[in-house]
């Protein structure tokens, strides 16, 4: 399709709550200043049931406008809902480009409106630009597991979509709510929508595993030697306000389950402080992990890769470190 | 039951190694494998069938001629028939020009095989990592879809998947025809049988090619009928290591380290 303006889009995922994803609200950061160079207006595109707090969150960061879609059938995220009314709105509308956050829900959701539309998709974006020759977006994605970085562009198709890596960019500061909303009516009928949600098990003791949008992961890897060692982990974690990360050898060891699996396999994360415990730093698990600010690896081993990408690096024994190191922080804090 | 697993031949990216001079991908002496995702995807479809015997498992590839050694290994571990869809109008196909190849082909297939109940893929390849293809099959075919998937059962014409998702694991029903794609489960897929792996070795693989897919619409397919376009690729800066602590003991080094976070603002 042709594209209708020069706006911009960022799709704002919600939670069950209504309020937004990070990932939505971190992405009107890049995106205003794409939609500057692309002399449009950034929108932000918030989908959900009950969603005024992702519209204000929307509107404070950034969002010269918002459209909104709200009701029931979108309270709980369904590939059919989400792909219709978000098709619905574009064809309506017609935005040059759209960002959508490359969460499972976000990748579930883009090839299949992108595929709808005839358009091109670029897949888990760690860089955004302008291509100065063309004015396309240039998106940048690693390949190969982290080995190979592309450069993408979609120079005849609009609109121009990618999924962009959680916690790749920062949310901006909260500003003034001057955003114009416009509520678009969209209802789906439920025979539209062919999945159903028969139970959610959630994860041990209700724990919300949620990687992606943590600020803080303490990851524990083959070193930390078998599940109780990951009671050691876990202390950190807590006085931290962490979540529990692990490599991929100590969730195939059966040590922790794979929704904590950081890597290629697992989750990509960008918190702002990555600890690294008894991980050696395969390619697989680095290419999960090098979007964080701060790293920090703890390691027996001298020569283990992680200590290349560590900003901090100890050697030694994990189980002798990490309780000194939560010791330190309680006493720190009182 | 009739069950689709689509698989891609990949280089195992474990293997891969950077030159240092030209600082570009060494692609040579990189062994080939089944894409892993795709192995749980076809194991899976194994599991299905060891529940419900008159259960038919169909492999599709789309690649070069190499490929079929991958649809081989498929063929020794639980498929029972292979197709191989090939041609040179398909190169430099990105992700909506390879999923409207594939579900061009699977429309032939089921012309031969009988219509799919299900088609299985890997969550994502890994040499690409889009996981786009698998959605975009289940769009161009009109399919519903359930991606992230850990183990797949039936429950009458329903598929039963459990899904992965943030807050642990999701069951999600799905009425057949439907599309699913699988990430890594807890268990391990199967080996190939001495036995299978022989006859796998005997069997014929057909190769379709685009003048096999009577309704193709060959302006989708290749370069012309791919949106995204490449511009550059390049190998990622490495980030250089950092402060190393190694004090007289492990102690030491923990306040160390501590000092040292506290310091820069970051705990």
């Amino acid at each position: 399709m042709e594209a209708k303006t020069k706006d911009l889009w960022v799709f704002v995922e919600t939670n069950e709550d209504g309020t937004a994803k990070n990932v939505g609200i971190e992405l009107l950061t890049p995106g205003k200043l794409m939609a500057g160079k692309q002399g449009g207006n950034l929108v932000a595109v918030v989908i959900g049931c009950g969603a005024d707090a992702a519209v204000q969150a929307a509107s404070e960061h950034g969002a010269d406008k918002v459209i909104v879609v709200d009701g029931p059938e979108y309270k709980h995220y369904s590939t059919d809902a989400y792909a219709i009314a978000l098709c619905t709105l574009v064809e309506k509308y017609g935005p040059t480009s759209m960002l959508i956050g490359a969460t499972n829900n976000g990748r579930d959701l883009g090839p299949r409106v992108s595929c709808r539309l005839h358009t091109g998709l670029t897949a888990d974006c760690t860089g955004l630009d302008i291509d100065e020759e063309s004015g396309n977006v240039a998106w940048t994605r690693p390949a190969f597991g982290g080995n190979l970085m592309a450069t993408i562009l979609c120079p005849d198709h609009r609109p121009q979509i990618g999924t962009v890596r959680p916690g790749v960019f920062k949310k901006s500061e909260a500003g003034a709510a001057n955003a114009e909303v416009i509520k678009e009516d969209i209802h789906v009928a439920d025979d539209q929508i062919r999945t159903q949600v028969i139970e959610l098990i959630r994860e041990m003791g209700g724990e919300n595993v949620d990687l992606e949008g943590a600020e803080i992961i303490v990851s524990g890897g083959r070193g930390v030697g078998g599940p109780e060692g990951f009671d050691t982990i876990k202390a950190l974690a807590d006085v931290l306000g962490a979540t529990v990360g692990a490599s991929r050898a100590a969730v195939d060891a059966g040590w922790i389950a794979h929704a904590h699996q950081v890597g290629q396999t697992g989750k990509t994360v960008g918190p702002k402080l990555y600890i690294a415990c008894g991980i050696s730093g395969a390619i697989q698990h680095l290419a999960g992990m090098s979007g964080s600010d701060v790293v920090v690896a703890i390691n027996k081993d001298p020569d283990a890769p992680i200590f290349d990408v560590a900003d901090y690096g100890v050697v030694g024994n994990l189980f002798e470190v990490l309780p000194v190191l939560v010791d330190e922080i309680k006493k720190a804090r009182g | 039951m009739n069950i689709l697993v689509c698989v891609k031949q990949v280089p195992d990216t474990t293997e891969i190694k950077i030159d240092p001079v030209k600082n570009t991908l060494i692609r040579e002496g990189v062994p080939s494998i089944v894409n892993p995702f795709d192995g749980y995807a076809l194991e899976a479809a194994a599991r299905i069938k060891d529940k419900n015997p008159d259960t038919k498992i169909v492999v599709l590839s789309m690649g070069p001629e190499q490929a079929k050694a991958a649809l081989k290994e498929c063929l020794a571990i639980a498929a029972d028939k292979a197709y191989l869809v090939s041609d040179r109008a398909f190169g430099g196909s990105d992700t909506l020009a390879t999923s409207y190849i594939i579900s061009e082909t699977i429309k032939k297939v089921e012309e031969l095989e009988g219509k799919f109940d299900a088609i299985f893929c890997g969550k994502q390849a890994i040499d690409g990592d889009t996981a786009q293809v698998g959605p975009e099959i289940a769009e161009h075919l009109g399919l519903p879809q359930v991606t992230y998937g850990l183990e797949a059962e039936l429950d009458g014409d329903t598929v039963k998947v459990r899904k992965e998702v943030e807050e642990g694991v999701e069951v999600i029903g799905v009425k057949m025809p439907c599309l699913v794609t699988f990430t890594k489960p807890a268990w391990d897929p199967r080996y190939p049988t001495i036995k299978r792996k022989m006859a796998a070795n005997k069997a014929e693989i057909p190769t379709l090619t685009a003048a096999d897919l009577p309704t193709i619409n060959l302006d989708n397919a290749g370069l012309k009928g791919s949106p995204t376009k490449v511009k550059k690729t390049f190998v990622p800066q490495k980030k250089t290591g950092g402060v190393k602590i190694k004090e007289e003991d492990n102690a030491a080094s923990a306040k160390v380290l501590f000092e040292k976070l506290s310091a820069a603002g970051i705990i």
